[in-house]
């Protein structure tokens, strides 16, 4: 099974029961929320993503439960690292950090999504695909800026799709965490935070591709002296769709 | 009159000269067309323009144009934050490393300043003055705590003011920004703290909800309290709508 599986699979499922699950997952939800709320005091945000989530359409139930399957990604990798021999340096708190954040992304999500949300992978195949990326710290490093990145460009393009509703800030809430853990495994790194146009930077070149953009709206680097390609480039993260970012990360997923 | 200054010699907004006034007339006609799709929406309003009631108070204005000014407004203020840091006397308190990493600052948030002004044409607020009697930047501690409080805020905002957007070009532009913005805060913040200290401070509780790793969102309203203490004119975000 394949990760593109989840997304058809949800699709039947709503595309035949799309009523009787929302409305029975919302009351379900509320029920629970409710409760969950009183007793660890979540703040509002918590409220609104998971009440309007399921008074949502089947698009975005699919974007959250593909932002969740990255977490779980992101989620599982950390873990993993943390619980290996791997040696960090001085920066173990660093990840620990790091993956406490994912954890609660996953946990956010998945309470979001009630019963519409996706299981976690079975396998991650993270040393297949990167060997000794759990005991080279310096691979290790590379893995997690690709993934950090790769998580800011994934939000980043599946910010349209929801346009004008609570879950948008949510969303973007997540996102500017991402943002945050890749300046600083890069920090960690070269002591740099910026993508810089399209360099791989020792990750795999589909991670970047197409930050080298320049142009928004306008072509920047004609709006003031010292816009350079590199500068501007620097200074706006481009998206990646959906198909992008699978393209990325379903060799690392078993279903 | 002291002007926020954009650093070097992009300030458009306060050069005088013929030739700055021919560029400057061309880039508001250039960008006549392009902001019309920006604000098709605010355009069949009556009120779309910023209104400034006096030299001393400005309008951010209606919808998407409120949103920009106050996108706007914030670059002009991080930009001005950043070069006078650089001019002033504790700035050669910083490394050789974070220095250069300061005029890289001012170097992105000015591409990310004159893109709005670009963006919003005639309907761009005036260039601010800035009011930084009340912030620290006596020594280098001061200089990052005070950035990386600016750059938290630039987060907040955009993360706040998202879901209001209606031009689906300026929620794109606006995730493009917000993520640099963040690296931008995370950067400061991880060399305030040094790493064996407060490890996790790039992302520290202080700003990321512990238990839903959720960053700050603000709303426009929110946003102008917190900035106005650094802005002598009065700013006002009241028809920005939040709903």
């Amino acid at each position: 099974m394949n990760i593109f599986q989840i997304f058809s699979d949800i699709e039947k499922i709503d595309g035949d029961a799309t009523e009787r699950l929302s409305f029975y997952s919302r009351r379900y939800f509320l029920r629970k929320g409710t409760k969950a709320a009183t007793a660890a005091a979540l703040p509002l945000a918590l409220a609104s993503v998971t009440q309007e989530a399921f008074a949502q359409s089947t698009e975005v139930q699919e974007v959250l439960n593909f932002a969740l399957t990255l977490e779980y990604l992101e989620d599982e990798f950390y873990k993993k690292a943390l619980s290996s021999s791997l040696s960090f340096g001085g920066d173990r708190s660093v990840f620990e950090q790091i993956s406490k954040h994912e954890d609660a992304h996953v946990k956010l999500l998945k309470s979001a999504l009630g019963s519409a949300a996706v299981a976690k992978p079975s396998m991650f195949k993270f040393e297949e695909v990167f060997p000794g990326v759990f005991s080279d710290y310096q691979t290790f490093l590379i893995v997690s800026q690709a993934f950090e990145d790769t998580g800011v460009r994934a939000y980043k393009g599946q910010a349209p799709k929801l346009y004008k509703q609570a879950v948008l800030t949510t969303a973007l809430q997540i996102h500017a965490v991402e943002a945050r853990h890749a300046a600083e495994v890069r920090r960690i790194r070269e002591g740099r935070v910026w993508i810089t146009k399209n360099e791989p930077d020792g990750a795999p070149a589909a991670v970047y591709a197409g930050e080298e953009n320049v142009v928004q709206k306008v072509d920047v680097t004609k709006l003031g002296p010292g816009f350079s390609d590199i500068v501007v480039s620097e200074a706006f993260d481009e998206p990646l769709t959906k198909e992008q970012v699978l393209a990325i990360v379903s060799p690392l997923i078993v279903m | 009159m002291n002007q926020l200054s954009t650093g070097s010699a992009a300030s458009g907004g306060s050069n005088k000269g013929t030739s700055a006034v021919g560029r400057r007339t061309f880039l508001r006609f250039a960008g006549l067309s392009s902001i019309s799709a920006l604000t098709l929406t605010t355009l069949a309003c009556e009120d779309h323009k910023p209104i400034v009631y006096d030299p001393n108070f400005i309008d951010l204005g209606f919808g998407d144009v409120g949103i920009m000014n106050l996108s706007y407004a914030q670059e002009q203020l991080e930009v001005a934050f950043y070069s006078t840091v650089i001019e002033s006397p504790a700035f050669n308190q910083l490394s050789a490393e974070e220095k250069a990493l300061f005029v890289d600052l001012r170097d992105r948030e000015r591409t990310h300043l004159e893109l709005f002004r670009y963006l919003l044409g005639d309907k761009a607020i005036p260039m601010l003055t800035p009011n930084f009697d009340n912030i620290k930047i006596g020594s280098r501690e001061e200089i990052l705590k005070t950035g990386h409080t600016f750059e938290d805020l630039g987060v907040a905002a955009l993360n706040g003011a998202g879901r209001f957007v209606t031009d689906m070009e300026l929620l794109n532009l606006s995730g493009k920004i917000v993520s640099v913005e963040a690296r931008h805060a995370a950067l400061l913040r991880d060399l305030l703290h040094p790493r064996s200290n407060m490890p996790g401070s790039f992302a520290g509780d202080d700003i990321i909800t512990p238990d839903t790793g959720l960053d700050r969102a603000l709303y426009p309203q929110q946003v102008v309290v917190l900035a106005q203490p650094y802005i002598k004119e009065r700013i006002t975000a009241e028809r920005i709508p939040v709903q």
